[in-house]
């Protein structure tokens, strides 16, 4: 049997009324003011810190020695370089001869981890690993991200015996879909049009991801005791739960209000609190988001209850606080950045706008054209309307995929007024083999190389970086063929 | 289909001086047209009924919307639109007046067309990467520029035509030579000096193969027109100009994503031509369009327009342009004024430029560069690229 074996939680001490925060600040859009109050970290903890506490919460009356690993999962890490993971360890006073890894990049990492740490177990290459999930995000001031997350970690022990929460099943998803980011120059998230990320995504694939999981395993939506959901959007959560078939009953308290939004610690520190309350049989269905989604499905076992009273978990860290009462003590316990503006204070249209950019994803990461049924003529960008002029067949095409097709330099210049970091810039028209013409930049070959005819081949580079959105932005351009 | 054909005449019309106008704004180069304009047609501001307005890049100018024109001429309250379509946008200005007119919902309407670049502080055109691209094709192209996109169309020509780049280049150099030997004899140019070809053919490279005599100059101007109907024409003047065609054309996009385009003629200039002779009854351009004024942005774009508008055989215009037949003492004269070339291209203001001097010129007022008894001027404008483009074809005549 593979599952849970032990949980603990980690809250800090500190909490602020969020109104306390709206007075000093106000917020850019207040139609979306949360109720309640959020966790906050002192001024001397952050994510590792609050990792190593929720650890020793879950640790108890467990010998350290049977440890073989440690997963860390955050999106706020103290160190880029120099692995956090062998830092949480190293506190626990683990053994040296384990395996430490850091998951990151997004807030769905505290479920990949546990996912990872279950394969690892299944796979009978550990016996127990430890799963920490913890964020601290830094946010601006009077930001909507400063309204909405809180600080907080869980602790989740993996292994093969005294399971109280056996895996049943987990399914994953992945979308390249950009509700938030951050570039490795920036320290504070950005995040998109929350209506656009609601109604594209956030429902959309949370659903997705529970309906494939109760697909593969079976699971009858009425059978589910405590379905955890990422809580981005507290409204909409319970409409999940509505459109699944589910009374409020079986959704598990979403924290926003008490806790905030914890990031990749959420969907742990739901699964804790629901471990806290649960009984033998009771179906856990915990839920992630960033990036795509992760669902898990535990039932709980017998030896449920044997760890009740012996972790402090969510409801005990929840039940001790003290609530800070000036904007300017928080402020300098977080070291709370420059007043955030919002997108509109930004001049300029940015080149990566990206519910258009999600929107032709295929077209614009994986250079994915279409191709007509009716003629059978390849074309890039995708269309709508065959550009063959003697077909224009309306909405007769099917995908296909031009990055892996080589093709012949049709025409060429070498541009000493267009910017590129590399003058001149090299662009060309580009007919691929098998049909299909498209203006590429060309790269890796040098001012004069260039001739009409010459064979070319397509490579993944970066086009453009938005320093000021702190966006990256990829394609593919042309390079000589190089075999 | 009908025909704009003699239905109505262009009875005054203004130019500015071209060039870097640092102490004029947009609204300050639009009066200036237009005063010069109502005085040549002897008509006072009220007698205008509606007016139209071309101007490209209308964020590093007066703005969007005809309010600009209205209040910056204070047209007293009457309907000015303005007009967008990129290199051609002069000339739509003009094409709505005519066709405003032509209606008979109006007798008398103005067209202005206005630019003001030099006011971004760089060289070249202001940013345009999204161009007709839209933002989602800017995020998928090249950061092309346009002497890019033209100068790929030269590379093309030589590597069709086996031109070696020395001899391609010398073909351009002396279509550039030319027109700047026009811009001297005319005072509204921005550049007005010779450009030996020796010196063109060693300016340094902007997009290979086109250096820097190859690209038209960058500049603030505007043009304009007073346009009435043909049966009252002669009471504002004796020697009105007639319209005989308006032709504009789009690519369909099948130069840029399908395989059959070649890249060595504008498939869109040859459809807009023809379809303008046609309206104009011209049964041979070669022989009888006396002049024109072609969207010479860059000097293959001449060079290949000439075989596009029929003056030139397909893949021949070399030997018309080694026989000087495009010269101001030859067969059939282009670029009278100098051109873009010489009076760079301030994209709203082109097409109405080209249009002032085909008007002066039918009307004999050219002095040193006077063509002798024209019948029919062209002006032609590309706006885009070469695989991607918008074309206007117009021809007047006496």
């Amino acid at each position: 049997m593979i599952g849970i074996t032990s949980y603990g939680a980690y809250v800090p001490w500190y909490r602020i009324d969020r109104k306390v925060i709206y007075e000093a600040m106000g917020w850019l859009n207040p139609v979306a003011l949360l109720p309640g109050e959020k966790a906050v970290a002192s001024y001397d903890e952050d994510s590792l810190t609050m990792a190593v506490n929720a650890a020793m919460d879950s640790l108890k009356g467990i010998d350290r020695n049977t440890i073989d690993g440690v997963y860390f999962a955050s999106v706020s890490l103290p160190y880029k370089v120099r692995q956090n993971a062998a830092i949480v360890a190293t506190a626990l006073d683990l053994r040296p001869d384990i395996r430490t890894a850091d998951f990151t990049s997004s807030t769905k990492a505290g479920t990949t981890a546990l996912v990872a740490a279950c394969d690892a177990i299944k796979a009978g290459s550990a016996k127990k690993i430890l799963v920490c999930a913890s964020d601290c995000r830094p946010t601006r001031a009077g930001s909507s991200q400063q309204q909405a997350y809180g600080d907080a970690a869980a602790a989740i022990l993996v292994g093969k015996d005294d399971v109280i929460a056996e895996l049943q099943e987990a399914h994953s998803l992945s979308y390249d879909f950009a509700d938030r980011w951050m570039a490795d120059f920036d320290r504070f998230d950005r995040i998109s049009e929350d209506r656009w990320v609601r109604d594209e995504a956030y429902t959309k694939f949370i659903s997705e991801v529970i309906l494939g999981l109760a697909k593969k395993c079976s699971l009858n939506p009425k059978d589910v005791s405590k379905l955890a959901l990422p809580g981005l959007y507290a409204r909409e959560d319970a409409g999940i739960g509505k459109r699944l078939g589910l009374e409020p009953g079986q959704i598990q308290d979403h924290l926003l209000d008490t806790v905030g939004n914890c990031g990749a610690a959420h969907p742990l520190v739901l699964l804790a609190a629901a471990l806290e309350d649960s009984n033998p049989r009771d179906n856990i269905v915990v839920t992630s988001w960033g990036s795509g989604s992760d669902a898990l499905l535990f039932r709980a076992t017998e030896k449920v209850g044997d760890l009740t009273g012996k972790r402090k978990g969510v409801q005990g860290a929840l039940a001790s606080k003290n609530m800070l009462t000036n904007y300017a003590k928080y402020a300098s316990f977080r070291n709370v950045g420059s007043v955030d503006l919002g997108m509109r204070a930004e001049t300029g249209v940015p080149w990566d706008q990206k519910p258009l950019s999600w929107r032709n994803r295929k077209a614009l990461l994986g250079l994915v054209g279409s191709r007509c049924r009716k003629c059978g003529t390849p074309q890039y960008p995708p269309q709508r309307v065959c550009v063959n002029p003697s077909c224009k067949a309306i909405d007769e095409m099917e995908e296909y995929r031009f990055s892996d097709k080589k093709g012949q330099l049709f025409t060429y210049t070498e541009d000493y007024l267009g910017f590129t970091l590399n003058p001149p810039a090299l662009y060309g028209m580009i007919d691929f083999d098998g049909g299909g013409r498209f203006n590429f930049e060309l790269t890796d070959c040098q001012p004069g190389s260039l001739k009409v005819g010459m064979p070319v081949q397509m490579s993944f580079r970066r086009k453009f970086v938005d320093e000021k959105r702190g966006t990256y932005f990829y394609f593919w351009k042309a390079i000589p063929a190089r075999e | 289909m009908g025909s704009i054909k003699d239905k109505v005449a262009i009875v005054g019309m203004g130019c500015t001086k071209f060039g870097e106008r640092w102490n004029a704004g947009p609204e300050d180069l639009m009066v200036e047209a237009f005063t010069e304009c109502i005085d040549d047609a002897g008509i006072q501001p009220k007698d205008i009924q509606a007016a139209w307005v071309g101007t490209q890049f209308t964020e590093v100018n007066q703005g969007v919307s005809g309010l600009p024109l209205a209040q910056a001429l204070k047209l007293p309250f009457i309907p000015v639109t303005h007009v967008e379509n990129m290199c051609a946008s002069g000339s739509e200005a003009l094409r709505g007046a005519c066709y405003g007119v032509a209606s008979g919902v109006y007798d008398v309407a103005l067209a202005v067309g206005v630019e003001k670049l030099k006011d971004v502080g760089y060289g070249g055109l202001p940013e345009m990467s999204l161009g007709a691209a839209g933002k989602y094709e800017s995020l998928l192209s090249p950061n092309m520029t346009a002497p890019g996109m033209f100068a790929m169309m030269a590379t093309r020509y030589f590597a069709r035509y086996g031109l070696s780049p020395e001899e391609g280049k010398l073909m351009l150099a002396k279509v550039s030579s030319k027109s700047h030997h026009n811009g001297t004899l005319s005072e509204k140019a921005h550049l007005r000096r010779e450009a030996p070809v020796e010196v063109i053919m060693k300016a340094p490279i902007v997009a290979w193969p086109l250096g820097l005599y190859d690209c038209c100059g960058v500049s603030d101007g505007a043009a304009a027109a007073i346009v009435v109907r043909a049966d009252m024409a002669k009471n504002f003047r004796p020697d009105p100009i007639y319209i005989k065609a308006l032709q504009i054309a789009d690519s369909s996009g099948e130069e840029m994503m399908y395989t059959d385009y070649d890249y060595t003629h504008v498939e869109t200039t040859t459809r807009a031509a023809a379809k303008a002779y046609e309206e104009a009854g011209i049964k041979n351009p070669r022989e009888e369009i006396s002049m024109a004024e072609v969207h010479d942005c860059f000097s293959i774009t001449e060079a290949v327009t000439m075989e596009d508008l029929q003056f030139s055989p397909r893949g021949r215009v070399k030997e018309d342009i080694d026989a000087g037949r495009f010269n101001l003492d030859g067969e059939q004269p282009i670029q009278t004024d100098g051109g873009l070339k010489c009076f760079g291209h301030p994209i709203g203001a082109s097409g109405l430029r080209m249009m002032y001097e085909e008007y002066k010129q039918l009307q004999g007022k050219c002095g040193p560069r006077q063509v002798k008894n024209p019948k029919f001027g062209l002006t032609h404008n590309l706006g885009g690229f070469p695989p991607r483009c918008v074309i206007s074809a117009f021809i007047v005549g006496l």
